[in-house]
């Protein structure tokens, strides 16, 4: 392995040290002084009116400083929300999803405010809820959010937030040798990250104080300035790196309440979330996807139409969006001349979904790869040579008025092919599948970074990405070294707090190395154009002709100078630093329907070998091949670390995960023991990754944003292999061995005689 | 507002009990009712004990209790009354990192970071009563720390590369 410093070597991770010796200070170990603890108060249903709240008994325990519940805050309740501003800071009149919290308690000890929270006495009403689509969708059902949030909007009067359509071609005139059409489901999953979420707010001065393991810290930031009445100045934002994100700690969740507490109480207040807790803050949106697809006899696409419904919560919080944009290059990286896609966000009496890796994209992404695999097998066509018929080549517009296609994604089709052994002789029970997976950049962004070069040829980055374990840190650190010769150990780089790093607009998308990567990369080359300006002025050459590489300053006449030389000749005896500042943007545009053009489009291929168990319907991976298009991996290891821990998460959507409500709408399976996720016992016999590296990203060095890709697709390779090997056609996730072994109960009821292999 | 007045609470009971931490004998008086999780996060300040499931899933809160690994949130501190506890800032001595910290970075096992305490200690009593375990006795080793950035793996393979070259 390259263990280089410099751009193409793994180096060791910049914060790795703290994280294997334990001092690494997640928001729950920080070190506050005088520190308040919070509980939250919550009711165990889904839905209900709130009758009264007393809180007597319990801010009379000892150790109790104040409980506030929606009485004690302003009126009209403040909402924030990054799409829609609906989510009250704490519930007011109604709960409408279970676990909301009701009230809040501070108090001296964790014991004490659980305690008291226990003692807070609700009385309230439980009223129908909803958690299905076809509930939600029903023309009876009560209304989930109250209309007069959305004035002058149509769909006010429905559950449905908002539709989305999009198309191209006339799909109802073309025609076709064959349509396949069917519905496949996506359940309800979340994030769990090993970090609960946790929250802490102080007041600072004449301002406030945040800390949150939160992704969009500048994002936050604004939020709490417009629930508080404060400027942005008053408000500062400590971001500490989060113990995984996965989109789930993008936006503000209980911040708002936190923040209020510790007004309330004039000190610092933590809030520590249970594992259970988080379960009721964050998930993913279920799905119900139809796809009518029409094909040639030669398996080119002819049409596709497609009607997607996803289940979002009782707020929007960003699930909207992660509709619009997760369905709008839903039809795949493919020549497709007709699509139509219609996209619905639909609310329901449960948690809040959100952003959670691949932001919408593996639910159609499960439908629609599905689909193909199932008009492939009726035409009679391999299923790897489909994809590759219908393939979008670079340059092709595959969505009219978006970017073009930005990879030779062929060879990474072909690459996992060759590695899976596509078309060579299997075992009895076992069977193979092949998907693709396609995703959008971001529309829109905009990243500033500053970097100094101090006095003694060390430097300091401040990026304000967050670092969830995606390794943004190393990246920007790498940057500094290739470009200005700074040996990594030299590099700090700081993260995480609005009042002193300069603004980012969020770390999502995969952004974080094209985006604030580039902003770097120019602050870097503001360095070097000002060490040119030093080594003119000092030697008396004309700077146009002054060369700045890794560590050294070539002069017009060949010379070569250390660059540290002319840095401390340069800065004089009054030494100092150089400061080069970055600014990365993506420019929106507001004629496109996502409000942007993607800057990139990550592309992968997964391609599964699976054996099945009949007698219990077990599916044992066999071997799991990853291929991603990322452009120029920067740090290999770390691209590498990505795209296998994406994959391993597909992985548990794909055979495990699902939350699982009952029938008035409250969640059965919150916590580690009913809700599985992969373990080191659940991984594939065999996993290889591998990349595709053109350098035609639109990041430093041609990278492109790759953390997301190896998790798109996984369920529909996975389902191609396990219907390869038994003929069983799965279209709703997981695929449990209970699912599976129905599923082959239903072919050995139907077709005794037959059970081996599919077509 | 605060006192300290009522003493009826189950949570106010204390105990004192005896621990030998990270080589360190500790005499503390622990409420009855928490666990060693807590009174090694919350009253010895070390913090590298993670919470997450409480329930004895996750294996973020792992410790050495008297050479066996142990989901802290699931032992009460008064049941170990006595007993020698190792946390992760037990393993690096003299701010030298021991050779299975390292391989952990250098093979890229660590992610965000969170799971990694546990998985050290994990991997650190696997080797030490098998000093050549298996792929497979690695997975198996590891099979109660969850990893959500999905680093098995990288994680397998800094274990098995601390193994081969027979220094932990």
């Amino acid at each position: 392995m390259n263990r280089s410093d410099g751009i193409g070597g793994s180096p060791n991770r910049s914060g790795g040290r703290d994280r294997v010796t334990g001092a690494q200070d997640y928001v729950a170990d920080l070190h506050v002084p005088d520190l308040l603890h919070a509980s939250l108060v919550t009711i165990d249903c889904a839905r209900a009116r709130i009758r009264s709240i007393d809180t007597t008994e319990a801010a009379r325990q000892p150790g109790v400083h104040v409980i506030l519940t929606a009485t004690d805050l302003p009126v009209p309740m403040p909402r924030f929300g990054p799409q829609f501003q609906d989510r009250p800071v704490i519930a007011v009149g109604e709960v409408k999803y279970h676990g909301e919290p009701v009230a809040i308690v501070a108090a001296e000890t964790r014991d004490r405010a659980e305690a008291a929270a226990r003692m807070v006495r609700v009385e309230y009403e439980e009223l129908p809820a909803i958690h299905t689509l076809a509930g939600a969708l029903d023309r009876a059902a009560p209304l989930v959010q109250d209309p007069e949030l959305r004035p002058g909007d149509p769909l006010a009067g429905t559950n449905v937030l908002r539709e989305h359509r999009i198309g191209w071609g006339d799909v109802d005139a073309s025609s076709a040798d064959l349509v396949v059409e069917h519905t496949y489901d996506f359940p309800m999953v979340t994030q769990f990250a090993i970090e609960p979420h946790a929250f802490m707010a102080a007041p600072d001065g004449d301002g406030i104080a945040i800390w949150s393991a939160i992704q969009h810290p500048y994002w936050l930031q604004r939020v709490v300035a417009n629930v508080l009445g404060l400027p942005l100045a008053k408000v500062r934002v400590y971001a500490p790196d989060p113990g995984g994100a996965f989109g789930g700690k993008q936006h503000a969740k209980y911040e708002p309440l936190v923040a209020f507490l510790a007004l309330a109480t004039g000190r610092p207040v933590r809030l520590v979330l249970s594992l259970e807790e988080t379960f009721q803050a964050v998930r993913r949106a279920s799905s119900s996807i139809r796809v009518r697809t029409g094909f040639r006899h030669d398996g080119t696409i002819a049409f596709q139409d497609i009607a997607a419904d996803y289940l979002i919560g009782a707020y929007a919080d960003i699930a909207d969006r992660v509709v619009g944009k997760g369905t709008y290059p839903g039809c795949g990286p493919y020549r497709v001349p007709a699509a139509r896609i219609i996209a619905r966000s639909v609310l329901s009496h449960t948690t809040p979904s959100t952003a959670f890796r691949g932001f919408g994209a593996p639910q159609i992404n499960w439908a629609v790869e599905s689909n193909l695999d199932e008009g492939a097998l009726q035409l009679g066509i391999d299923r790897l040579d489909l994809r590759l018929r219908n393939l979008a080549r670079r340059g092709e517009a595959f969505i009219p008025f978006d970017t073009p296609a930005d990879g030779e994604w062929e060879q990474a089709v072909r690459r996992a092919a060759e590695m899976i052994g596509w078309g060579t002789p299997l075992p009895e029970g076992r069977g193979r599948g092949i998907a693709v997976g396609i995703k959008s950049g971001p529309t829109t962004g905009l990243s500033h970074a500053t970097v100094r070069l101090l006095a003694d040829g060390s430097a300091v980055v401040s990026a304000g990405t967050s670092d969830m374990g995606q390794g943004a840190r190393t990246i920007f650190a790498q940057i500094v070294t290739e470009e200005l010769g700074v040996p990594m150990d030299w590099v700090s780089v700081h993260m995480g707090d609005t009042a002193t790093v300069p603004y980012d607009q969020q770390t999502s998308a995969s952004r974080s190395t094209v985006l604030m990567g580039n902003a770097i990369l120019g602050a870097c080359r503001d360095i070097a154009s000002k060490l040119a300006g030093m080594a003119a002025r000092l030697h008396a050459v004309d700077e146009a002709g002054i060369e700045v590489g890794r560590g050294s300053i070539c002069l017009p006449d060949g010379r070569e100078l250390p660059m540290f030389e002319v840095l401390r000749a340069g800065l004089g005896p009054l030494g100092g630093e150089v400061i080069g500042l970055g600014e990365a943007r993506k420019e929106a545009d507001p004629a496109h329907p996502l409000g942007g053009s993607a800057a990139f489009f990550e592309f992968n291929c997964t391609a599964i070998e699976a054996e099945v168990d009949r007698e219990t319907g077990d599916v044992t991976v066999v071997k799991h091949v990853t291929v991603s298009d990322v452009g120029k991996a920067l740090n290999p290891l770390q691209v590498r670390m990505q795209d296998e821990g994406a994959a391993i998460m597909g992985l548990g959507h794909t055979f495990m995960e699902h939350l699982i409500h009952d029938e008035t709408g409250r969640i059965r399976n919150l916590g580690a023991i009913d809700y599985r996720i992969p373990t080191s016992m659940d991984m594939p016999l065999s996993l290889e990754s591998d990349v595709i590296e053109n350098a035609d990203g639109p990041g430093p060095y041609g990278a492109k944003g790759m953390s997301e890709g190896a998790l798109l697709c996984v369920a529909a390779a996975v389902a191609g292999a396990v219907r390869e090997a038994t003929g069983a056609v799965i279209r709703d996730l997981p695929l449990s061995p209970e699912r599976v072994w129905r599923a082959l109960q239903e072919i050995d009821a139907t077709a005794p005689a037959t059970g081996g292999a599919g077509p | 507002m605060s006192g300290g007045a009522s003493r009826t609470n189950a949570s106010t009971s204390r105990l004192s009990i005896s621990l030998t931490v990270n080589g360190r004998a500790r005499s503390l008086e622990v409420a009855a009712h928490h666990t060693l999780l807590e009174v090694v996060r919350d009253d010895l300040d070390l913090t590298g004990a993670k919470e997450c499931c409480l329930v004895g899933e996750c294996g973020a809160c792992t410790l050495i209790v008297d050479g066996r690994i142990v989901d802290s949130c699931l032992v009460l501190a008064v049941e170990a009354d006595g007993a020698e506890v190792t946390t992760i800032e037990g393993l690096a001595t003299d701010g030298r990192l021991t050779p299975l910290q390292a391989a952990f970075l250098d093979h890229g096992g660590v992610q965000c970071g969170y799971c990694i305490p546990g998985q050290v200690l994990s991997a650190h009593v696997l080797l030490e009563g098998n000093p050549h375990p298996s792929i497979v006795e690695i997975e198996e080793g590891i099979a109660g720390n969850l990893c959500r950035c999905g680093c098995y793996r990288q994680i397998v393979e800094a274990i098995a590369a601390t193994a081969e070259a027979g220094e932990r």
